[in-house]
């Protein structure tokens, strides 16, 4: 692409300027008065763009993009028991839902039981309820799991919550080679961020490993992890740090991987990674696009990958939970379609839009139905899905890429000096960047620097209460009745000898993934599966610090 | 010179978003407060414990996982048996207003719901703690 020159234009002194606030990114950075040519000297379209389709990927991983393909519209979604969601699922993928995507409540995600004393008033509230392989029997029930590709949110608990959907697949007689969908089992940003760990960072990555080289042999249209940003932004982070952390948390699963002796291009095609789309239009597109630029060069240059697809970062995005607002709640359909958008125009392969009411609570199923509706027409009415990274070659846009990358491979850097994410973790490093970049944000909106339409500017007196979903508190009796049943029923010498054996796995260098499975078959609870590992591995405190 | 107010901030239930407890624990000690932050998955028991050894004046909780209900009336159960009655606590998180109001029947001093600002809440804690 040639740059033409523009006019120059004529001196802005005498334009209007609005000086209430300083004129950055919702992450801080100065934006220019304008952007032209002169801002792009360094900038060479044939290195640092390519054409879609081509390394390194700044203009997406796909030749014709949504003229090939739409993305995947993958609501993330779960609440109260299994049955419920079952039927929650049901409806999403009646009204067009191309994928599901499960979210687990709290005790599932901490790997407790529905009726553990710590699972007290969290059942069912977050999500899903899940402690046994009856309960996902029940969750999937009547959704082919060979023809719909599932995505579950799980994290710590990720191997056994996976080897429960493998179980099911084995009883519903579909083949593990046709099953598809992705499994959130990033640990390292819990403990940067989201804080759902269990054990302690390395034998956390183990557990991660097991389920790279488990899935490599045995579930090839698998994505074993989904390597993931969203919790890092929401924690407060800023658009680079959100970038960085995950790539470079990206990097340490590939160098445990090589460790365990896994050919690169062997599992790099099915690593995918999770961003968040927030508000800031311009900053989250050049953040898509610099987050592929730059993978695309570390895996063909640190990691030697020769697969092509071994360099294209595929990702999943969801619209920005932490931008909603609980006052005039109907502003947030707009929130999200701003961030949608920018998801779309940074080329993600797939997205979920968050619902006008989830500053209170998980969706109503109404909201939830506006908020697939939103990606239907970004998707068929707003006519940006007709050509490939349709503002590549925007001066602005370039200019914030390049910066973006810049930026997010010093952060790189400073962490490889470290000796990686693990020692970065145990210094506390990304913690404290992403609490500084959080109170320094909560600080610009207390002095109105940056605008939240409803909170802090054009407040309204008169609103009008929303519908919400509520949860009550049966959840927990209903699920804990169930696992009473299940105890009493199941053959529990079998049961024992299983979680033996798993042990005895976790002590030794075997991968885990087919002693779970057993003893997920025996219809071993979550809980005690999780705590059978516990003993091995311990548990994990963080040093708090504020 | 006057004795700092002291709080304990603390981060109740399995919820790991520590995102706004570390955000009022940092305001609260910019505002010249001596803060304690419990750190995460805090039982009612711990906490109470907690605010007993630190001898604070104020508790603040932070929920966002719909626990509240379960959690804050343990909490307040707690003090009154261990005659702390005097501690004032404070709420913050995803409380609906009906909820909201029940936990202050209870004897929440105050629950500060979202887009509650930083100043707000500073203000309340100094008017809430004799001086």
């Amino acid at each position: 692409m040639k740059v033409p020159a523009l006019t120059k234009p004529p001196s802005r002194s005498a334009a209007p300027k609005r000086t209430e606030r300083p004129f950055t990114t919702i992450s801080g950075v100065p934006i220019e008065p304008l952007y032209g040519p002169e801002q792009l000297t360094d900038f060479d379209p044939d290195r640092d763009l390519g054409a879609p389709g081509q390394f390194p990927y700044t203009r997406g991983i796909h030749e014709t993009m949504y003229r090939g393909k739409l993305w995947t519209m993958r609501q993330f979604s779960g609440f109260a028991t299994p049955e419920e969601t079952n039927l929650r699922y049901q409806y999403l993928l009646q009204q067009g839902q191309t994928g599901l995507s499960v979210a687990f409540d709290l005790p599932t995600l901490m790997g407790y039981d529905a009726d553990h004393a710590m699972s007290e008033g969290e059942v069912g509230k977050c999500g899903v309820a899940i402690s046994s392989l009856e309960d996902m029997e029940t969750l999937f029930c009547g959704i082919p799991l060979g023809d719909v590709s599932v995505s579950m949110t799980i994290n710590s608990p990720a191997s056994v919550v996976w080897a429960m959907y493998l179980a099911v697949a084995e009883k519903q007689g579909v083949d593990w080679n046709s099953l598809s969908g992705t499994l959130q089992n990033d640990i390292l940003k819990e403990y940067i961020a989201q804080k759902e760990y269990i054990f302690p960072p390395r034998p956390s990555m183990r557990l991660v490993t097991d389920t790279i080289e488990f899935g490599t042999r045995r579930t090839p249209k698998f994505n074993p992890l989904s390597i993931s940003g969203y919790h890092i932004r929401e924690a407060g982070s800023t658009a680079v740090q959100e970038l960085a952390f995950t790539l470079r948390d990206g990097i340490e699963y590939v160098e445990w991987a090589l460790e365990r002796g896994l050919n690169v291009d062997e599992f790099a095609p099915r690593l995918s990674f999770f961003f968040n789309a927030h508000n800031d239009f311009f900053e989250e597109i050049a953040k898509y696009r610099a987050a592929r630029k730059i993978w695309a060069d570390t895996m063909r240059n640190r990691f030697g990958a020769k697969n092509e697809r071994s360099l294209k970062l595929r990702f999943h995005a969801q619209t920005a939970g932490c931008s909603l607002t609980c006052q005039q709640p109907y502003n947030n359909i707009v929130r999200t379609t701003l961030q949608a958008m920018a998801a779309v125009l940074g080329g993600c392969q797939s997205l979920h839009t968050n619902s006008l009411d989830e500053a209170y609570a998980l969706p109503s199923e109404h909201a939830v139905t506006i908020a697939l509706r939103t990606q239907q027409v970004i998707a068929h009415e707003s006519g940006v899905t007709a050509a490939p990274d349709p503002f590549g070659g925007s001066y602005f846009l370039e200019r914030l890429t390049l910066d973006t990358e810049a930026a997010a491979r010093g952060y790189i850097c400073r962490i490889d000096e470290m000796g990686g994410m693990i020692p970065a973790i145990e210094k506390n490093f990304p913690q404290r960047e992403i609490a500084n970049a959080s109170y320094e944000y909560q600080r610009a909106v207390e002095r109105k620097e940056k605008v939240i339409v409803g909170v802090n500017a054009f407040q309204s007196d008169h609103e009008q209460p929303i519908e919400i979903l509520q949860i009550g508190d049966r959840t927990q009796l209903h699920q804990s009745k169930k696992l009473a049943g299940l105890r009493a029923t199941r053959d529990n010498g079998r049961v024992r000898a299983s979680l033996g054996a798993l042990k005895r796995a976790a002590e030794g260098t075997d991968n885990t993934m087919p002693f779970i499975l057993d003893a997920v078959r025996a219809y071993a609870t979550l809980g005690e599966i999780c705590d059978a590992l516990r003993e091995v591995f311990g548990s994990y405190q963080e040093t708090s610090l504020v | 010179m006057r004795v700092p107010i002291r709080v304990l901030v603390a981060k109740p239930g399995l919820d790991g978003h520590d995102r706004g407890a570390k955000i009022i624990a940092r305001a609260l000690r910019d505002a010249g407060m001596e803060v304690i932050y419990t750190g995460l998955r805090q039982t009612p028991e711990m906490i109470v414990n907690a605010a007993l050894q630190e001898d604070v004046q104020v508790i603040g909780l932070s929920i966002l996982s719909g626990a509240h209900n379960a959690i804050v009336p343990r909490v307040m159960e707690l003090l009154h048996e261990k005659d702390m009655d005097d501690v004032k606590v404070i709420v913050g998180g995803i409380i609906p207003d009906e909820d909201a109001a029940a936990l202050k029947k209870k004897g929440v001093a105050a629950v500060f719901q979202p887009g509650a600002s930083l100043e707000q809440i500073v203000d309340f804690v100094r008017a809430t703690v004799p001086a």
